[in-house]
């Protein structure tokens, strides 16, 4: 069984790809490592990693579409869908996929078979290739609204096609809502990456809350250390929250991060910062 | 009345500190909105006072009445999102899976399953500091984020506004190009982005550029943290240039962006060189809007 684990965050912003990114290329130095971002909004990842494409696949879900010759314009399927994405409108059936959620109810019990589910295009993901990391993006098109199918399609794709990659790395989307859900689910290990400041305390109270409710074990790192105050530190002691490495606010590394480039190659602080989550990691789960 | 939406694209450019700054600018001639509902921040920068609290629903959630439930697993066949499972000799819904099709429901032989509405969070209106409203909104936890809580902050927000005959809305949207930021989009007159100069900062300001493309809103830019890196602050100038976005500020990065929140405060309620600098903003904005 790989060992996975989420970079996730309340607040955006606070470091997650950076961390990812880091993390995963640092590792597979010594090991083979599989890095996979799914924050499919807004992919950042591959911005990092270097690698040569090895594959590009289409990301598919299922919609209804009207086959008006077999049509009987009962109206079930306007009534049966929950998400107002099939509407009769006189003589005329109109889908709106962007709200479909893919349940097939529409399709199946229609007693005419007049909506058959076709394939629709919602996004796309690709694999790369660094050395002994293998990269995967899932990226959502533009106009398409949820993130949550193209998180667990790319999940499943991960584990038919990568289960013998032992160390997994999942970089997730920011919030606390059904995305973070979706990308956390099948995580060992979720680290939570805070900067001290009220913005970055707020949100990793609701982050922590979130994992605590899907029953997840919660690491927390914290970035740009220096700036803002303690209560983030003060929060982590009082809720018994492992505080598994701090990264100093530096503008060496802002400065390399705008730039595209990885970070730990040349910044002390990180490495040391990535060797103790290794060790938090060895520690406490002994992959 | 104008509405004002401040986007960003990726997270932590300083988006919500540059809205709520707007806001106290914009006094009591706004009536200000937070439509992060996922991971709300504005609240501590403007001191709400949660004075009305109402239950937001949102969707529905399967429940099998065990009684009638015959263990057909019909349900189970049906269910695409495999939040039905047979456990511990019955068929139990999975909450966090459930997404409220209703398929289950309707292939029950025996109508053991029904459809609940389902609490998804709470909205609230606010007094603030400014001496105006506030609707901000918190979503529970693992909740779906569908855009209809984001629709129904805007739209509370809105018949206050109208109500009050107020001059702008101004909204805390959400970061992304999902739904909740297309339904913080719906409507809006004008649009602030709020940018970084990094890789990742402009790779997402071209991807939410793209959405507002499609609604036709007029959009301004605010380079936030610009001497970050000089290069790609002036890639991202020619990047709007060639979109025809205003360029309307370049602020650079600067600790008392963070002390000012630390204390609880907008940057323009600060003795800083930023005051005048974010007026000059508020004033331009002003300017751009439709008469």
């Amino acid at each position: 069984m790989p060992f996975k684990i989420a970079i996730a965050s309340g607040k955006g912003g606070t470091g997650k790809t950076l961390l990812a990114t880091n993390l995963a290329d640092y590792i597979s130095q010594r090991e083979d490592t599989l890095l996979v971002d799914l924050d499919v909004e807004e992919p950042n990842d591959f911005i990092f990693i270097e690698g040569t494409q090895v594959n590009r696949v289409d990301q598919v879900k299922m919609i209804p579409s009207w086959d008006e010759g077999q049509c009987t314009l009962c109206g079930l399927c306007s009534k049966i869908c929950k998400y107002h994405a099939v509407i009769q409108l006189g003589t005329f059936i109109a889908v709106f996929n962007e709200l479909c959620h893919s349940c097939y109810a529409c399709s199946e019990l229609c007693p005419a078979n007049a909506l058959p589910m076709q394939a629709f295009k919602m996004g796309e993901t690709r694999t790369m290739s660094k050395g002994r990391l293998t990269f995967i993006e899932s990226r959502l098109e533009i106009g398409e609204e949820q993130a949550v199918p193209l998180i667990r399609k790319t999940h499943t794709m991960v584990d038919e096609r990568f289960h013998d990659i032992p160390f997994q790395i999942f970089d997730c989307p920011p919030g606390t809502s059904c995305p973070v859900a979706a990308a956390t689910r099948h995580a060992d290990l979720v680290i939570l990456v805070t900067e001290p400041t009220p913005f970055g305390l707020n949100d990793l109270k609701l982050a922590v809350e979130t994992m605590q409710d899907l029953g997840k074990p919660v690491g927390v790192v914290i970035n740009r250390d220096g700036i803002g105050n303690s209560e983030v530190e003060d929060f982590c002691k009082r809720e018994q929250l492992p505080v598994l490495a701090k990264i100093p606010f530096d503008r060496e590394i802002a400065r390399r991060y705008s730039k595209g480039e990885l970070v730990y190659t040349e910044v002390n602080s990180v490495i040391s910062a990535l060797d103790q989550i290794m060790k938090f990691v060895q520690n406490h789960f002994n992959p | 009345m104008n509405e004002i939406v401040v986007l960003s694209g990726k997270g932590g450019t300083g988006k919500t500190s540059i809205t709520a700054s707007l806001a106290v600018l914009a006094g009591n001639d706004a009536v200000i909105a937070d439509c992060d509902v996922d991971a709300a921040n504005m609240h501590l920068l403007l001191h709400p006072d949660f004075g009305t609290t109402v239950e937001f629903y949102s969707g529905e959630i399967a429940v099998i009445n065990q009684a009638q439930c015959t263990r057909c697993r019909k349900c189970e066949d049906a269910c695409r999102f495999n939040a039905i499972v047979y456990l511990d000799k019955k068929m139990q819904v999975i909450p966090i899976d459930c997404e409220g099709c209703g398929y289950c429901e309707k292939v029950c032989p025996t109508g053991a399953i029904s459809m609940l509405e389902r609490k998804s969070g709470n909205l609230f209106v606010s007094n603030i500091k400014t001496g105006t409203k506030m609707v901000h909104a918190r979503l529970d936890i693992g909740a779906e984020n569908s855009g209809k809580l984001v629709a129904r902050v805007k739209n509370e927000a809105k018949s206050l506004a109208v109500a009050t005959n107020k001059s702008f809305i101004i909204i805390d949207g959400a970061p992304g190009i999902g739904c909740p930021v297309v339904s913080s989009l719906a409507g809006a007159n004008y649009v602030v982005l709020v940018t970084e100069p990094t890789m990742s900062g402009l790779h997402d300001l071209k991807r939410i550029c793209a959405v507002i493309a499609k609604f036709r809103i007029k959009a301004g830019c605010i380079i936030n943290k610009w001497d970050l890196n000089e290069e790609k602050t002036t890639e991202i100038q020619q990047f709007l240039y060639d979109e025809q976005i205003k360029h309307l500020a370049d602020i650079p990065y600067d600790s008392s962006f963070t002390n000012a929140m630390t204390e609880g405060k907008t940057i323009v309620e600060i003795q800083s060189p930023y005051q005048e600098l974010l007026q000059r903003i508020w004033n331009d904005i002003k300017t751009q809007l439709p008469k």
